[in-house]
């Protein structure tokens, strides 16, 4: 389904990004989710570390904008061990945090493997942030782009990096599709005309094993991580 | 010295985390303290002849080849605060990150090796300036300015200040930054015989205190 680039990163093997970790074994696979906020970014970080954790060593890394609230909520809901999650301070810029400098992200994330021993998958959660937001390949192997249906069912059709070019997007809250009036075929049919082959993902969370779709999706890239 | 290779390192898109910092800004607005233009321009002014020189003493001396463990221990020695403290070893090992994906040195290596939690920033600062080519003066003057820079970008994120009122506080403190820059070296090039003691230990309490409180903040923009 996904495509990897083509191109190459000379950089990433010499400053935090190499694939493999010092004593040979690949590192842990780091996907991004980012997307406005309020779309349920870290509700499916939670839901992704209950779908997985028992399969797959896993860790998380927010970038909250001002406040601690992410890694609050998700050390409340004891989706995983505290030791497995670090936040990520950003300056009132959040998208600089995963973009520009993504330096205090590379930290975070090479202290978590450090700490807790090999991982197989660091999730790492952006601040949420305006529809350009997107992580740089030096930081993610992957991201995921998290709108929901409640923000507008034009959001696919606006399109913008985020929408376009992530390598997952995930359309949530369709829950609420009937109440706010959002046409998800529409939705459906604009995300693809931005995206290609690119896959969308339609969720709600309300619903038993909502993020079922997003985690096998997440499987299917950690063994293409693993054998390559 | 390359001037080229100077803006590189002073460019304030230079990825080594310093856009997550307010350098005291965060606080010092909070408490009323900077509210417009001219009380940024005191609180730069402030934090370049304590801070900031010292920092500058510290990075022009690393540039200048002294020892960088002496020169980490100096600068532990010149700031009481745990949090600036922590502070300063984490935005070290973020710059020594980028200096050597930047300008790859034996030097860098050997400091990240002696360093794995980071050494202090200016101490970083100082061996990146090193490795790019530069001298103990572009060490200092890059210091000097990230000292009043940040604090200033901070605040018109914080307060919405114009951002070319910002700059122009900037522009009227060039002066003392260049007298500031040139005190560090100065002292530096004195370290070189009569060892750290010789480099600047100015400090600013409040800052210092001020920063102990912003860590506890439970909401806050800024890591310091
Ligand atoms: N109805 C509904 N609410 C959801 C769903 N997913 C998340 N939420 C709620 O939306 C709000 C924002 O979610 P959150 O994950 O914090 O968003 P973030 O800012 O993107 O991290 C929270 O109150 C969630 O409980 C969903 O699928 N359906
Ligand atoms: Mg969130």
């Amino acid at each position: 389904m996904h495509l990897d680039h083509g191109v190459t990163y000379p950089h990433r093997h010499t400053h935090g990004a190499a694939p493999v970790r010092a004593d040979g074994t690949r590192r842990a696979l780091r996907i991004g989710l980012g997307g406005p906020v309020g779309s349920g970014k870290t509700a499916t970080v939670a839901a992704l570390c209950r779908a997985l954790r028992t399969e797959l060593s896993m860790a998380v890394v927010t970038n909250d904008i001002y406040t601690r609230e992410d890694a609050e909520f998700l050390l409340r809901e004891a989706v995983l061990p505290p030791e497995r999650i670090t936040a990520v301070e950003t300056g009132a810029c959040p998208h600089t945090a995963i973009r520009d400098d993504i330096s205090a992200n590379l930290e975070a994330v090479e202290e978590l493997e450090e700490s807790v021993g090999p991982l197989d998958l660091i999730l790492i959660e952006s601040g949420g942030d305006n529809l350009t937001a997107t992580f740089s390949r030096g930081l993610v192997d992957a991201q995921v782009f998290v709108i929901d249906v409640a923000g507008g069912d034009d959001i696919p059709r606006k399109g913008g990096p985020g929408v376009t070019t992530a390598d997952l997007l995930v359309v949530n809250k369709t829950d609420l599709a009937p109440y706010v009036g959002s046409d998800l075929d529409r939705m459906a049919r604009d995300a693809a005309e931005q995206r290609g082959e690119l896959p969308v993902a339609f969720q709600s969370l309300r619903g038993a094993d909502g993020v079922a779709p997003v985690a096998e999706w997440v499987r299917e890239r950690i063994a293409a991580w693993i054998v390559r | 010295m390359s001037l080229a290779a100077l803006l590189v390192l002073a460019d304030g898109r230079f990825p080594a985390g310093g856009h997550a910092h307010s350098g005291g800004a965060e606080a010092a607005c909070k408490a009323g303290r900077i509210h417009d233009a001219a009380t940024l321009e005191d609180f730069c002014r402030g934090r370049l002849h304590t801070a900031g020189l010292t920092a500058a003493g510290l990075a022009a001396a690393a540039a200048l080849g002294l020892d960088p463990a002496g020169l980490d221990a100096a600068a532990d020695a010149r700031t009481p605060s745990p949090a600036l403290r922590t502070a300063g070893r984490r935005l070290g090992r973020q710059l020594l990150r980028a200096a050597r994906a930047t300008w790859p040195s034996p030097e860098l290596d050997a400091l990240a090796a002696a360093f794995p939690r980071g050494a202090h920033q200016p101490v970083v600062l100082g061996l990146t300036a090193r490795s790019a080519g530069l001298g103990p003066d572009g060490a200092a003057q890059v210091a000097a300015y990230e000292s009043v820079g940040g604090p200033a970008t901070a605040t018109v994120r914080l307060l919405g200040l114009d951002p070319f009122e910002a700059s122009g506080v900037l522009a009227r403190l060039a002066p003392d930054l260049d007298a500031v820059a040139a005190r560090a070296v100065a002292a530096a090039l004195r370290a070189r015989t009569d060892g750290t003691d010789a480099l600047p230990a100015a400090s600013s309490p409040l800052l210092e205190i001020a920063a102990e409180v912003h860590a506890d903040w439970p909401v806050r923009l800024f890591a310091s």
